[in-house]
């Protein structure tokens, strides 16, 4: 059972693998050329965990803005890890001893390999200890090698972009919430026209919430007693 | 480099991301589970993963080819061999080497 959990989590995770190794390399790079060798960007790839907002933080911490802009900053961009919780609250209830670094360690690529996946604590840790092996592993190569290295990553990242596409398109063969797949896409798209590239995302997310709910209060999807 | 600076703002960063992965498991984790929450569970990804997908293309312009040709037709390139074939792996390597190849090929600089 471990076994088998473990080569599925393996095989799950390979695209997230490439993608972090890159992007945590590119961080790794960044960090060192401004300055904040191996020890800071190990430090932030370990407790911080989260892709954009650590390039957004190089800026950050190299502009010197307030620490209220920062703290301000970081809600704006990770406010959809809510969503995230929100929707796994079932499915990570059970984790016992695991559940707090799960729940620590749920970002975007771990959320699309767990959302779709049925409860399984062994398996969703698995994938996220992975995850971040890979990224911390890729901010060391990046801060070590990266004045050494020189080839040409461009586009690489597109994996995850890859990697989010699938998801969505085996969500739409196989599932029934087609409602939902065209409203987060929809809702994103106007918003993005409306609000521009830095700021749709807590509106989208507004509205989502908003059109889900009450189209499960109107066709009665929520199940509620009696 | 201010040390003692960089080190309250990466705790700032850290702090305010753990808040909000956490916050919806405290708020709702130690009863049991309100119907509202567990149909959120059951939709909302499928809305998420919707909004991940234009979260990652929202910097695509059509001012020139350059700038969202390689993403449609790489992005095209995934879904389509995804539903061909259904194979995760080969969808994204195919979709990603395609990229690679219109950003630094076809479209370089």
């Amino acid at each position: 059972m471990r076994s088998k959990n473990i080569k599925r989590a393996v095989k799950a995770t390979l695209p997230v693998m490439a993608g972090y190794l890159v992007l945590g390399a590119g961080f790794g790079i960044v960090m060192k050329a401004n300055g904040y060798g191996i020890g800071w960007a190990l430090a932030m790839s370990l407790f911080l965990y989260a892709g954009s907002m650590q390039y957004i933080g190089v800026g950050l911490l190299t502009s010197g803005v307030s620490l209220l802009s920062v703290a301000l900053t970081t809600l704006m961009v990770n406010a959809r890890h809510l969503f995230y919780g929100l929707s796994m609250v079932e499915k990570y209830q059970d984790a016992g001893a695991k559940k707090p670094y799960l729940i620590f360690s749920l970002t975007d690529e771990t959320y699309s390999i767990v959302c779709s996946a049925e409860k399984n604590p062994d398996y969703y840790f698995l994938v996220s200890i992975l995850d971040q092996s890979y990224w911390v592993l890729g901010t060391a190569i990046g801060s070590v090698l990266g004045s050494v290295l020189r080839f040409n990553t461009e586009g690489i990242d597109f994996a995850l972009t890859a990697l989010f596409l699938t998801v969505f398109t085996n969500q739409w063969l196989h599932g029934k919430q087609h409602f939902s797949a065209v409203c987060g896409v929809v809702v994103s798209v106007a918003c993005l026209l409306l609000f521009g590239p830095d700021r749709f995302l807590i509106p989208a997310m507004l509205i989502i919430a908003a059109a889900l709910v009450s189209k499960g209060y109107i066709k009665k999807e929520v199940k509620t007693d009696g | 480099m201010d040390k003692l600076y960089s080190i309250e703002a990466i705790a700032i960063m850290a702090a305010v991301t753990a808040v909000l992965r956490f916050l919806p498991f405290s708020v709702l984790g130690n009863r049991r589970t309100p119907a509202l929450i567990t149909y959120l569970g059951n939709v909302l990804p499928y809305a998420i993963m919707g909004m991940l997908v234009v979260y990652c293309l929202k910097d695509m312009r059509f001012t020139s080819a350059g700038a969202f040709v390689p993403q449609i037709a790489a992005g095209l390139l995934v879904v389509l061999t995804y539903v061909w074939k259904r194979n995760t792996l080969l969808s994204i390597i195919s979709g990603t080497v395609c990229y690679i190849l219109l950003v630094q090929l076809v479209f370089p600089g």
